[in-house]
């Protein structure tokens, strides 16, 4: 029954979106305020999809396995909790997730911008309604969560037991929030464009769109590598590997965008930087979406290896890079009010200088990520671009992109001298002497390293000090830096004081090494809902200072689908993190261990909420303001 | 000449321990830099595949037997391919692959020099 | 003039990059290094499974003949279900077959071949799997058919009729 509500609530969502269209065509051209058939229907639209949506919930909690969604991402026997998550943890359900966020995006920001021209709002709305419309029919014909199937299945094929996580549950739904959610910000830039009314009332306006999708996805992206660190099992939180750069791209884009957005507010320059940054945004959601599900690319998750859904993303894709390319070319007028050139001490040049930098990120991200496939089809060669790659063109340069947070923001507009700013120096030099006896004391190899945590560490004092000597006025920048240099310096530290120690051990048996006493004391087996389970029980010896940890690492044997999982246990305090995993060796009764203990762990999440937090005052200081 | 024979065994112990932790550095260095062909996105050292811990102890057994990092990484290439590795060779292959981002970066600091700072007034 | 140049060379790359996206949907990417035919056989030695006496490659594909080496291991499923293979090839005259114990223990080798009886002229084990990486072997069962020291046919995965066959048309 819900299954069948939920198919026709989706039709009648497609429909109000074709009425919506041509009301809105209609009251484009005359001049009375915006008609209110729109508002009805763009909320008849997102009312049709969040009805949609809850069918599929409800007919993933029934465990309805005439649904054919339904019957191949769950089981009975998945606890409630993850029913419900496995609505959007398959391909056709998030689909339904991005039209839920897409229709709801628009609605709110119909009734959220009275005081914007009503043609632009219209062309807002007609732009995001091509999106809308291109997911309608590309979830009716070629991913339906609502396909029923007959004969009714008994029991479903279950979810993998690796996705029921409670982080991984939410990560979804929050990264779409911030992914999808950028689609508002490109109709908008290309409706701004269209009318020329890129000016800093819109800039004050569409700030608040840009900071909800991006305090979305900053921490859509900490979730996932939250879950990736505590489920996944080697210890680390970020591979490079491409879903994850897929996420992050958008992330630098917008970071970009809201960075000129900030500066478009104050003095009308860089516009044509907002509008170009608005479109390569949520074209980088669509692309990503693009490598992830069409099986071009191999991954981690991806979802379906479908080449015909991937052929339709990638047209829709790049229909609509053409449009929004074209409607840049056609109709941007610089601001051409302002031609003289920049100072190379002002504020104007040191957010270009980031402009800079973070699209040089983003592009060693976007080559990274593709090249593979380009090589691939051109030659026939196969390779692989991992790690290593990834560090040794983005780590160099972020030693002067520190730098330049540090002082950018202390620069004046137009023109600025470095008089009365003595502080800058002698906080530089401070953190110059931390490191070196930092470097000496932990045995750190390669100077690479000795000046990137100098950076760090400058960013870091500056950040601080302005938060005693500025108190809350620009509160929002520092405590974002703030947690920017955080974020560096934790994973840095991280990086240098990890120790890992990996040994075969049987039960009662103890290894020995210069640092730990491990030993392996008693082996535990239960049975639980849907998987049995086996729990090792570890005492950990720290030898420098006698304390001891029991730790209960386990192996989990799933009976739907027949795999073997490994969990990590991880104790975790504001210093240390101490991770263990134990694995099976074949054909021996030994279990090969494998001991972590990770500094600061705990301190590389935090600093990622600060930065969100940076965005989330910026919001309700508007709030304030308005 | 006594205390200098003394003191020539003893460096040569510091460096053989010095030694034998670089050797294992090494081993995870490239163990990190290989790919597990039958895992979804691990490394040879992070994975606990079956495949991934025969590769750890035939990369072992190549160090102990005095191959050279390259050495090693050219023999899974000759039997695996260039997938197998994770940092991509500056080869022929990938020119574009190292130089594009940095191209990116030169050509983009250009043009913001020209047109924003450099503008004729 | 360069205005509108630019616009239109930008069209052209994103075409370009269009085209090579779609081409690359339908390439398959299961990853398979076949550029190993053609190729001459890894030198190597192993212990024997019966007689624990070591034995090199250079002894073992010494005459001129096809040789068939599979990759086996008694914890592998897929090997039981091509076990009436190998049988079949132990028929064919001119064939040599090599097993390659990969990862087991000799007990239970030892019951898997009594269950199933033994195909192989000669067993070589390979306790730790590093053997069959000096093949670029990276699972079981993997097969490779091999004539005057280079590799002629490999197979990942069990056998089956179509690979049977075509291995048997090969050999003649």
């Amino acid at each position: 029954m819900p299954s069948i509500i939920g198919f026709y609530s989706l039709i009648f969502g497609f429909f109000s979106s074709l009425i919506l269209i041509f009301f809105s065509i209609k009251d484009y051209k005359n001049s009375n305020s915006l008609d209110k058939k729109i508002f009805i229907f763009s909320f008849l639209q997102f009312l049709f999809v969040i009805i949609s949506f809850f069918g599929l919930i409800l007919s993933f909690v029934n465990s309805d396995f005439s649904n054919e969604t339904v019957f191949n991402h769950s089981h009975t026997t998945k606890p409630l909790f993850y029913k419900i998550s496995g609505t959007w943890g398959n391909h056709e359900g998030s689909l339904l997730l991005w039209l839920l966020v897409l229709t709801s995006f628009i609605y709110f920001f119909l009734i959220k911008s009275n005081n914007q021209p009503k043609k632009y709002r219209i062309l807002t709305l007609l732009f995001q309604e091509i999106i809308i419309i291109g997911f309608f029919i590309f979830l009716i014909k070629t991913s339906n969560p609502f396909n029923y199937i007959f004969p009714i299945p008994e029991e479903g094929l279950g979810l993998n037991p690796i996705l029921q996580d409670p982080a991984l549950a939410i990560h979804p739904p929050v990264l779409y929030l911030g992914y999808v959610g950028s689609s508002i910000i490109f109709s908008s830039a290309l409706a701004a464009t269209t009318e020329n009314h890129l000016s800093k009332e819109w800039a004050k306006h569409i700030k608040i769109w840009v900071l909800i999708s991006w305090i979305f996805l900053s921490l859509g992206i900490l979730l996932g590598s939250i879950w990736a660190y505590y489920e996944l099992g080697w210890g680390g939180f970020w591979f490079w590997d491409p879903v994850e750069n897929v996420s992050l791209m958008p992330w630098l884009a917008l970071t970009t965008l809201l960075h000129c957005i900030v500066v478009m507010e104050k003095k009308l320059i860089l516009s044509s930087w907002a509008v170009i940054l608005s479109i390569t945004t949520f074209t980088l959601s669509m692309c990503g979406t693009f490598l992830v599900r069409s099986g071009i690319l191999n991954s981690v998750h991806t979802f379906a290896n479908d080449p015909e859904r991937g052929v339709f993303i990638l047209i829709f894709l790049f229909f609509l890079i053409f449009l929004s390319l074209f409607i840049f070319f056609f109709f941007y007028k610089g601001d051409n009010k302002n031609t003289n050139s920049f100072f190379l001490l002002s504020k104007e040049t040191s957010i270009l200088v980031n402009n800079w930098f973070m699209m040089y990120f983003l592009s060693v991200i976007l080559v990274g990520t593709t090249y593979p496939i380009f090589l691939d089809v051109i030659s026939s060669q196969q390779i692989s671009v991992g790690p290593p790659f990834y560090h040794k063109l983005i780590i160099p340069f972020l030693i002067p992109f520190l730098i330049a947070m540090a002082i950018g923001p202390k620069l004046r507009w137009i023109k600025s001298g470095i008089e009365d700013k003595k502080y800058l120096i002698t906080l530089f030099l401070i953190s110059l002497i931390i490191t070196i006896l930092v470097v000496i004391n932990l045995d750190v190899k390669f100077l690479l390293n000795t000046v990137l945590i100098t950076s760090a560490l400058y960013l870091f004092f500056i950040t601080v000090r302005d938060f005693f000597i500025k108190k809350f006025s620009s509160f929002s920048q520092n405590i974002a830096h703030f947690g920017f240099s955080l974020l560096i310096l934790s994973i840095l530290f991280n990086n240098f004081l990890t120790t890992e120690t990996i040994v075969n051990l049987k039960v009662g048996e103890t290894h020995t090494t210069e640092k730990f006493k491990i030993k392996f004391e008693d082996v535990d087996q239960l049975s639980e809902k849907n998987y049995k389970v086996i729990i090792g029980k570890f005492n950990v010896e720290n030898k420098t200072d006698g304390r001891s940890d029991i730790l209960y690492p386990e192996l989990r044997i799933y009976n739907q689908p027949n795999i073997v999982t490994s969990e990590a246990y991880i104790k975790t305090n504001l210093f240390l993190d101490k991770f263990i995993t134990m694995n099976y060796v074949q054909n021996k009764e030994h279990f090969n261990i494998r001991y972590q203990t990770k500094p600061l762990m705990i301190w590389i999440w935090i600093s990622v909420v600060f930065i969100s937090l940076g965005g989330l005052t910026s919001l309700f200081k508007k709030k304030h303001e308005s | 000449m006594k205390l200098l024979r003394f003191m020539l065994v003893i460096l040569l112990i510091c460096n053989f321990n010095v030694l034998k932790a670089e050797n294992k550095n090494l081993e995870i260095k490239i163990n990190k830099n290989l790919r597990c062909l039958i895992c979804q996105g691990q490394s040879v050292h992070d994975s606990d595949s079956e495949f991934a811990n025969s590769l750890k102890i035939l990369v072992k057994q190549k160090l102990d037997d005095g191959y050279e990092e390259e050495e090693i990484y050219n023999f899974l290439k000759n039997r695996y391919g260039e997938w197998i590795l994770y940092e991509p060779k500056f080869s022929k292959n990938t020119y574009f692959l190292w130089l594009l981002p940095i191209l990116m970066f030169v050509v983009g600091g250009a043009i913001i020099l020209k047109l924003f700072i450099l503008k004729k007034n | 003039m360069k205005v509108k140049f630019f616009p239109s060379f930008l069209f052209l790359i994103l075409i370009l990059i269009f085209l090579i996206f779609y081409k690359g949907l339908n390439k398959s990417n299961i990853y398979s290094p076949d550029n190993i035919i053609e190729k001459k056989i890894p030198s190597f030695s192993g212990k024997q499974f019966y007689n624990n006496l070591y034995i090199t490659s250079e002894e073992i594909f010494d005459e001129e003949k096809f040789y068939l080496m599979n990759i086996w291991a008694s914890w592998c499923v897929p090997c039981r279900e091509e076990h009436s293979f190998l049988m079949k090839f132990k028929k064919l005259d001119g064939l040599e077959i090599i097993g390659l114990n990969y990862k087991d223990k000799n007990e239970n080798a030892k019951t898997f071949l009594s269950e199933l009886k033994d195909p192989y002229d000669l067993i070589i084990v390979d306790r730790d799997g590093t053997i069959a990486i000096e093949w670029g072997a990276y699972g079981v069962p993997e097969t490779f058919l091999i004539y005057d020291k280079k590799i002629v046919k490999k197979v990942i995965g069990p056998l089956n009729d179509d690979l049977f066959f075509e291995i048997k048309d090969l050999i003649k």
